[in-house]
């Protein structure tokens, strides 16, 4: 167990490693002076200001010192918490930007992740081997892994909230609220949350619900599930032992496909301009605000190693042998 | 099994040749041109294919030019509708088809060549190749590649299809790796793949010759996958406002309808069609892999 906790340790420290070196190669290699470009968006209108920008974002890019230099102070400063400072919202860092970001997302992910794959794995273990729900809910599945994050985010607002007033189209909560423990903002809170989580939701509902249906199918031909069948075990039985079987490649498909989680909530984010990481990573790409982009970029890939360590603790629970299951992408 | 009588699938599926004694491909058709998901599926993905590809042709004026009366719903003259600017939505339609074809082909493609490759080398080779390969494909598979490629193509100044094409099919491949991988490390010790080895022939022959022919169909949809995963790709990099410069694509129309706040002024026939053609082509490539996998899987044909 030790072994396969290292081995993964070591991938996520490799990955760490490249993830922060390409986000120092990305502005050093590509075509185009960073600093003026990145400035050059930014209208600043007061000279002065400008040049005192341009000799600060000079100093951190550091271009006139050699390559090996440049790369270790961008980890010193990296251990310090340094990020740099927002062009958009200069001279705010970039750390306290985000850090005012994240728990909207996180709040925003989290329960659609966690209740999209218990459900998603409750109808597909349904669905299974059962003719008419296979051929009505499958497809059904498959529309809805198809369907792009942020249409879906369109359809739901155009549907819910411009035509049926239900609830707001835009927005964390209420400008005329000020942040407190008070019923009145939390439920605001809650009906500018509800729009975000229920796209993210049944989208990431259809692939679990498939996976699931496949795993099922492929357990049930196994010996285990034949022999019980001709020992006469009833359907139940038979079925409750496939399902925990088939639970472990979804355990490890959650580590999968949350990338592509990520990005849905990014999407989605933007389009009901919710004040998390998506909306603001739209911001700075708008101002060519490159060190907020970069430094949500860092804090994306650092949450994705985390969880992804904790998939893996909950995978040695799960199942004491520590296999690494092979599964197949559905999207 | 039902037969859909009619389905254009079918006409395709019955005018290829009958190879002499080639009964497995035989076998094969029969059971493809009894499968709905697959004919079902696939003819969708050809009246798209061909609305991109014959549909520009029919409309004289370009996507992005003010042709119309502005806000318009949709009507006889201009069947989608037309944006704020009096821009034809059904010209951008048809265009944005296309582009979302040739980004997914593309992108879809190259990450198909990068995967298998890589897989095939891992699993056929063995030992510490294995090793580096498959740390090298988990590391991308952990990095969240949407994020990447959003700080990576953000720094482009010149944006082109081919460029989001490429950028989509460096960072999309490695579950396509890994899943060519476990299969060739089952195929390559098999005893046909040890004659050939004895034979002396090169690794590269052994593995287009003896090993991928083996697993062709599970290669078919894993580029059908990697296909509907790039379009999905690009729609979202499209929104995000990282799409082709002054191109048309059905991601940008959705960032300019929300960007112009249709939603708001609502302007359906602005975000519905574009939105409802990713979905419906991504979704019939998936129902139509489902298809093939019956198809060429004996174990999942319903009987």
């Amino acid at each position: 167990m030790w072994r396969y906790m290292g081995r993964k340790i070591g991938i996520y420290g490799i990955t760490f490693v490249v993830a922060v070196t390409i986000n120092w190669m990305i502005p050093r290699f590509m075509p185009g002076d960073p600093v003026s470009s990145m400035l050059s968006r930014a209208s600043i209108s007061d000279p002065e200001a400008l040049e005192r920008m341009t000799a600060y974002y000079n100093d951190v890019f550091g271009l006139d010192t050699p390559l090996h230099q440049q790369y270790f102070s961008f980890w010193a400063g990296l251990f310090r918490g340094d990020l740099g400072i927002s062009v958009w919202l200069y001279p705010e860092p970039v750390t306290d930007i985000i850090l005012r970001a994240v728990p909207f997302t996180v709040g925003l992910l989290l329960p659609a992740i966690i209740l999209s794959w218990i459900i998603g794995n409750r109808f597909g273990a349904f669905a299974a081997r059962s003719k008419i729900l296979d051929n009505t809910l499958l497809p059904i599945g498959y529309i809805l892994t198809a369907t792009p994050y942020m249409w879906i985010a369109l359809l739901l607002a155009w549907a819910l909230a411009v035509n049926g007033g239900f609830f707001p189209t835009a927005g964390g909560y209420s400008f005329a609220l000020t942040p407190s423990f008070s019923w009145v903002f939390i439920s605001n809170l809650l009906s500018h949350w509800f729009l975000p989580f229920l796209s993210m939701f049944v989208v990431a509902l259809g692939g679990w619900a498939i996976g699931m249906r496949n795993m099922i199918i492929y357990e049930l031909e196994a010996d285990y599930s034949n022999y019980l069948q001709a020992l006469g075990a009833p359907r139940r039985l038979i079925r409750r032992y496939a399902f925990r079987n088939a639970m472990l490649p979804q355990i490890t498909g959650l580590a999968v496909q949350l990338g592509t989680l990520i990005a849905g909530a990014l999407l989605t984010e933007i389009v009901f301009n919710y004040p998390g990481l998506g909306t603001l990573m739209l911001n700075s790409l708008n101002n060519r605000d490159f060190f907020l982009l970069q430094g949500i970029f860092l804090f994306v890939v650092i949450g994705v190693l985390i969880a992804n360590f904790i998939i893996d603790i909950i995978y040695v629970l799960v199942d004491p042998r520590t296999r690494v299951q092979m599964t197949g992408g559905s999207s | 099994m039902s037969n859909i009588p009619g389905a254009p699938g079918a006409a395709d599926g019955a005018s290829a040749p009958e190879a002499v004694g080639e009964r497995k491909v035989s076998e094969t058709l029969h059971f493809a041109r009894r499968n709905p998901k697959l004919l079902i599926g696939s003819s969708i993905v050809l009246i798209l294919l061909l609305t991109g590809l014959i549909g520009p042709l029919f409309v004289d004026h370009g996507p992005n030019e003010y042709v119309g009366p502005q806000s318009q719903p949709p009507s006889s003259e201009y069947w989608f509708g037309t944006t704020t600017f009096g821009q034809d939505i059904w010209a951008q339609f048809v265009h944005g088809l296309r582009s979302t074809f040739f980004t997914g082909a593309l992108g879809g493609g190259i990450a198909f060549v990068v995967g298998t490759t890589i897989g095939f080398v891992a699993g056929y080779k063995g030992g510490i190749v294995d090793e580096i390969l498959n740390m090298l494909t988990n590391v991308v598979l952990v990095l969240p590649g949407m994020v990447v490629l959003i700080v990576a193509v953000a720094y482009l100044d010149v944006r082109g299809l081919l460029v989001q094409a490429l950028f989509i099919g460096l960072t999309s491949w490695p579950w396509a790796a890994r899943a060519v991988r476990s299969q060739a490390l089952s195929l390559a010790t098999r005893d046909y793949v040890d004659l050939a080895r004895l034979s002396g022939r090169r690794t590269w022959r052994i593995i287009t010759s003896e090993v991928a022919p083996n697993m062709s169909s599970y290669l078919v949809m894993s580029f059908i996958l990697l296909f509907g995963g790039a379009i999905l790709i690009a729609a979202g990099l499209d929104f995000i406002g990282l799409g082709p410069a002054g191109g048309v694509s059905l991601g940008l129309m959705l960032e300019n309808a929300v960007g112009w706040s249709a939603l708001q002024l609502g302007m359906w026939w602005w975000f519905i069609p574009p939105g409802t053609g990713i979905t419906v082509l991504v979704g019939s490539m998936y129902i139509l892999n489902v298809g093939l996998d019956e198809v060429f899987n004996p174990k999942l044909r319903e009987l």
